[in-house]
């Protein structure tokens, strides 16, 4: 990618550049998230007990609900691009197969599909099993013996309910991008896969990446549903802490105000990301 | 006729129940530059676009620099990127710098490293006029250079053939010459060419044969002499009335 161009100059009267010009193009709502922070360090380490208690015992639970969001949005983000250049696609049962996958993983709540890989689909795996052992002892073994880690199972989870929303974001970015780019691509004699990679996607990234940022921030607060697998994030240590301590009213603020430093990080991020594009693309 | 570089034979296309090219045939020799003129809805820019296959037809032959593009196993890709083509709302790349603009299909259809592309670029940004606007983006463009640098991307690849579609319609007035001056040039250097276009002067100063549609036919074609002086159709004597009255 070119240098971006120069920036506008800052606004000037009469000639004369207008002071606090860095304070006006300061993002203020990067305050709210200092003072959250604030807030959360000061009852950690100034207030002390309990919160310098529950901190201790949550706080590999901070690292679990990262980990697991970041993971997961990255094949979420995969999906939904397949499935994007799936809606639009000339070829008709590609087409129907991704617009069935985006009506039928919309109509479940994530919660249920969590529950359903977690739960479900182990029985599964067992009749399958116990099926195949008969006639082929190895492999129905195998299939017995297939185990996925709660991690994994909440990831896969995640990415199929997650990846039909992101399928709709795509859609629409590259629906939002006129019809003569494609052409114009074409004309020069780009393949339909070369003119969607050069010319369709990167404008239509720019153009979803608010609604791709407000879907990473509502996966990393929807993240807390896996509290009912037995992957330990930030709200299962919090109900865990609460079980043994029955300090509910500390550990579920605490726990709130974790959640809300980690979202308006993330939205601080993504917005200052929307800006930097704008400025490019001038 | 020698060399004939595009043949259109006896072409239909239906957009649901409009006839938008109904029966046309048209030679083009190489070297040539024609003119397309005709009321809007008259299928002219259809016909335009179904010699790069932009606008698949529906029925006939259309044969480019030898390459049948109805027939199946045709590589449409090969076809398109012998034929440049200019449109009427530029659509350069709005994320691309003008040169950028440039290179792009260059390096990935021509296969050109990356020097070789820009050495391109910046000979055909100096030959439209706008050497040193190689590395502003379309959006700090005017029109008219936006259109320049359109022009330029096409040429990039080195086309036989040169298609434009309405390019000055969309443009201020004082920015059609600078447009139209370069594709003159271009049409000096024995470009074959052809333009829908509602610019007479360029139609009488580059033009070898013009053709004017209607309703998705070919009514007439003649020399622009002829059909300023001696217009043989009522339809395009109407035509020409009115766009020649203002």
């Amino acid at each position: 990618m070119a240098d971006p161009p120069t920036p506008a100059p800052p606004f000037t009267a009469g000639g004369m550049p207008v002071e606090h010009s860095r304070w006006t193009r300061f993002d203020r709502w990067w305050l709210l998230f200092f003072a959250v922070l604030a807030i959360v360090a000061l009852l950690v380490y100034g207030v002390q007990p309990p919160y310098g208690d529950i901190f201790a015992f949550i706080k590999d639970g901070i690292v679990v609900t990262l980990q697991l969001t970041i993971v997961s949005f990255f094949f979420i983000l995969i999906v939904g691009m397949l499935g994007g250049l799936g809606r639009v696609s000339g070829n008709r049962i590609i087409r129907g197969a991704s617009s069935l996958y985006v009506e039928v993983v919309r109509g479940i709540p994530v919660l249920v599909w969590l529950l359903w890989i977690w739960y479900a689909l182990p029985q599964l795996r067992d009749s399958l099993g116990n099926w195949v052992i008969g006639f082929a002892p190895g492999l129905g073994q195998m299939i017995l013996d297939a185990r996925i880690p709660a991690f994994t199972a909440a990831v896969v989870g995640f990415t199929v309910a997650y990846g039909a929303y992101m399928t709709e974001v795509f859609r629409a970015g590259i629906q939002s991008i006129p019809k003569g780019q494609m052409e114009a691509a074409r004309s020069l004699g780009m393949r339909y896969i070369q003119a969607m990679r050069y010319i369709i996607l990167p404008q239509a990234v720019r153009v979803i990446l608010p609604p791709m940022g407000n879907e990473f921030v509502t996966l990393l607060k929807d993240s807390s549903l896996v509290s009912v697998l037995a992957v330990s994030d930030l709200t299962r240590r919090g109900r865990e802490f609460v079980a043994r301590s029955f300090l509910s009213f500390d550990t579920f603020t605490l726990v709130a105000l974790i959640y809300l430093v980690m979202t308006l990080f993330f939205t601080r991020v993504t917005t200052s990301a929307e800006r930097r594009m704008s400025v490019e693309k001038r | 006729m020698a060399d004939l570089i595009i043949e259109i034979k006896h072409v239909h296309k239906w957009f649901g129940r409009v006839h938008a090219l109904d029966d046309v045939s048209l030679d083009v020799t190489a070297g040539e530059v024609l003119v397309i003129i005709g009321p809007s809805g008259s299928g002219k820019s259809t016909l335009l676009r179904s010699i790069n296959h932009l606008e698949p037809v529906n029925s006939g032959d259309i044969i480019v620099d030898g390459i049948h593009l109805t027939g199946k196993s045709t590589d449409i890709n090969a076809v398109r990127a012998e034929v440049g083509m200019v449109f009427q709302q530029f659509n350069l790349f709005p994320h691309l710098t003008a040169q950028q603009n440039i290179t792009l299909a260059q390096c990935i259809v021509r296969k050109r490293t990356t020097g070789e592309a820009e050495k391109v670029a910046r000979d055909l940004l100096d030959t439209v006029g706008i050497p040193e606007k190689a590395d502003s983006y379309p959006s700090q463009l005017s029109g008219g250079q936006q259109q320049r640098v359109a022009i330029a991307r096409a040429l990039a690849m080195n086309p036989k053939i040169m298609l434009f579609d309405e390019p000055t319609s969309a443009l201020d007035p004082e920015m059609i010459k600078e447009v139209l001056d370069v594709m003159l040039a271009l049409a000096k250097s024995g470009m074959t060419m052809l333009v829908v276009t509602h610019e007479m002067g360029f139609a009488r100063a580059a033009a070898q044969r013009i053709v004017f549609m209607d309703e998705g036919k070919v009514i007439e074609e003649t020399t622009p002499d002829l059909l300023f002086t001696a217009p043989k159709h009522e339809r395009t004597k109407l035509f020409l009335s009115k766009i020649l009255e203002h």
